[in-house]
């Protein structure tokens, strides 16, 4: 049963560039976070999951995100490493902030 | 410093070489991330949140001016213009692209450097004494020691797969500026009653979640005993270390659960076997290692530059009061380079500082530099004639920050902003730290002080040795800060105490603040540093400084 106002996304690292990537709903990886596909059914995104990590010669370690909906229906991610991997390190203006 | 023989150079290049056809097994995807990962660990090669990271050992934290240009370029070429100087005396790119990497270590191998046993369960880089060959209270230069263990340990065939990583730290003096007692096997030069130089080794210390001090297993080690003998532990520790749980499977653990007179008992006896293995080779190598551990062909310079400005130039002086060390000779000085700039990243300098810093032990430095544990440059041996000249020029690239030993010297890990284990920040709060009490002015107020932080319970930034520590977690997805008191990281080693429920990132600040207030509060005088004051009144007064009754909820 799903749960209320519970979202997750599939997110892993770029097996060539190591960046962070996330799997969207035409079924590839995405380099922007806001292309993510969303799932508010976490036995759909389990499922999703292991279809996702199968492509292993494109990405490294594919895993689910607890993640939020904002207003735009936009997911935030829930924790600070996510947002971190979604924005990029805090000492510098590099990775995702930067692209 | 030691020059590779041929037998290094092809053993690292032949290194790269099996890497290259490695890394590109992987992207034609003969390789899985299962069968790889092992693979580019043990080139040093991991992988972050953001980005690869690669981690460059720097033996004993040894390097010349032709390897750190070497270390810009690559920063340049393939990573963002930087490298980060870690507590392993390692120096790590956290940007390079999978592809680039055999090219980078080509390209470090082109300078005698590698990336080999920087990861995974082996014995990792060999830590010095940052002053090693230089220091006045030295009773030996550690790093002969340390070659001869470098060489000894690498690609040492039976103890690549052991329990856990295993690391060896070593210092020359009396004055523990290696840490030692927080190390797999640390090392202590001495002197027995007959004044010859020998060894006391230290098993068993270690930090991250399970933080111990390590202990005595053998007072005094002849100097033609070491191998022997480290190989003994080492035997010992692959055969008995827990393989069960990682988290139980360093040798502090198995001393731990074994006792002391049961594993020294086992290592003697190990020692027995090893000793009739070693024919007298190993000595005869280091003697000649040694050779390449001479001093410099040092030189007498007039200093009366240096003394008009010591009387002329406040800025300068003050630089001079907390940046140079006493030398061997006191016609020279051991320049620390601060990498801890006021709201900076401890331990990070790029490209152009590297070469500037290159540039200046070439011409007054006798082409010697130094990485410290402490996340700072070291020039050992600099003329105090040229001092102010290097004053000059380190400012003329933002490294001329006189703070070393003050409270913005701050060890601190990459912490969430690059590393995957890591459960909060380190960096931020670090730059925090270090902007606050500048606009306070209270850094030279406060005197000799030891900040260290760490991001996760593995404890890279030494949070557990330092006079306050810091340990951010991860609480239900939000960062979290636990602060230790009273950790010692020298021959008095000591953990640090926990003071009590960790702060918010916002309330952490305004709770150092108090801390520190408190300190100045509770002090003799200004000659006893926070540390001695510590010692003294233990943790309860800091306590109560950082948990007040008419403060709610300090979390």
């Amino acid at each position: 049963m799903p749960q209320r106002d519970a979202f997750w996304v599939i997110t892993s690292n770029h097996l060539l560039e190591g960046h962070a990537i996330w799997f969207d709903s035409h079924g590839g990886w995405t380099t922007k976070p806001e292309s993510a596909q969303i799932f508010d059914d976490k036995n759909k995104a389990d499922e999703a999951l292991q279809l996702a990590d199968r492509e292993r010669s494109v990405h490294v370690g594919a895993y689910l995100a607890a993640a939020e909906l904002g207003v735009d229906k936009r997911h935030f991610p829930k924790d600070i490493r996510e947002k971190i991997r979604t924005i990029g390190p805090s000492n510098y203006f590099h990775g995702k902030q930067a692209e | 410093m030691y020059q590779y023989n041929e037998f290094d150079h092809a053993f690292v290049r032949s290194r790269v070489k099996s890497f290259r056809s490695q890394v590109e097994r992987r992207i034609s995807g003969s390789l899985t991330e299962e069968e790889f990962k092992p693979l580019r660990l043990k080139n040093g090669l991991y992988l972050q949140l953001h980005a690869y990271m690669l981690r460059v050992a720097i033996p004993y934290g040894t390097i010349d001016s032709r390897q750190m240009r070497q270390l810009a370029y690559i920063a340049d070429k393939w990573d963002k213009g930087y490298g980060h100087f870690t507590t392993r005396q390692n120096v790590q790119f956290n940007w390079p692209r999978l592809a680039d990497v055999p090219d980078i270590l080509d390209a470090l191998a082109d300078v005698s450097m590698h990336a080999i046993q920087t990861s995974g369960n082996c014995i990792r880089n060999i830590t010095a004494d940052h002053f090693a060959g230089a220091t006045s209270d030295e009773i030996e230069d550690p790093r002969q020691t340390a070659e001869i263990l470098r060489q000894w340990s690498t690609d040492h065939p039976e103890f690549q797969y052991l329990p856990r990583k295993f690391k060896i730290a070593i210092t020359g003096s009396p004055f523990d500026r290696a840490v030692t007692k927080a190390h797999d096997i640390g090392i202590r030069t001495l002197r027995n009653k007959d004044n010859e130089s020998g060894y006391e080794i230290v098993i068993g210390g270690g930090l991250g979640r399970t933080p111990m001090i390590g202990k005595v297993v053998r007072e005094f080690l002849p100097k033609d005993d070491l191998l022997p003998y480290i190989e003994a532990i080492l035997r010992v520790y692959n055969l008995y270390g827990r393989r069960d749980n990682k988290y139980k499977a360093r040798i502090k653990i198995l001393l731990h659960e074994t006792g002391l007179p049961i594993l020294q008992e086992q290592i003697e006896n190990e020692f027995v076997s090893c000793r009739e293995s070693f024919t007298g080779l190993d000595a005869k190598i280091i003697q000649s290692i040694s050779e390449s551990f001479n001093p410099p062909e040092f030189v007498s310079e007039s200093s009366a530059e240096f003394d008009q400005r010591m009387l002329d130039d406040p800025i300068f002086s003050e630089w001079v009061g907390t940046n140079i060390s006493s030398h061997r000779r006191p016609d020279y000085g051991i320049v620390t380079v601060s990498l801890k700039p006021i709201g900076g990243t401890p331990g990070d300098a790029s490209s152009e500082q590297m070469c500037k810093v290159a540039d200046i032990a070439e011409q007054h430095g006798h082409d010697e530099i130094r990485i410290s544990h402490e996340q700072n440059i070291i020039l050992p041996h600099i003329p105090l004639s040229r001092l102010s000249e290097v004053f000059d020029a380190l400012n003329s690239v933002g490294l001329g920050t006189a703070n070393a030993g003050l409270i913005s010297d701050i060890i601190a890990c990459p912490g969430m902003d690059y590393c995957s284990l890591a459960t909060a920040r380190s960096i931020p709060v670090a730059q925090e730290i270090t902007q606050r009490f500048d606009e306070l002015r209270l850094e030279r107020e406060l005197g000799p002080i030891k900040i260290k932080i760490s991001g996760c319970i593995n404890a890279c930034g030494h949070h557990h040795v330092a006079d306050i520590g810091i340990l951010g977690l991860n609480r239900a997805g939000v960062e979290n800060y636990q602060i230790t008191l009273g950790g010692d990281a020298t021959e008095s080693a000591k953990i640090g105490e926990r003071a009590g429920p960790g702060f918010s990132f916002e309330n952490l600040m305004p709770a150092l603040e108090r801390l520190l207030e408190a300190y100045l509060k509770l002090r003799h005088n200004p000659e006893e540093s926070f540390g001695a004051c510590h010692r003294r009144l233990g943790s309860d007064p800091f306590r109560s400084a950082l948990y007040p009754k008419n403060l709610s909820a300090a979390a």
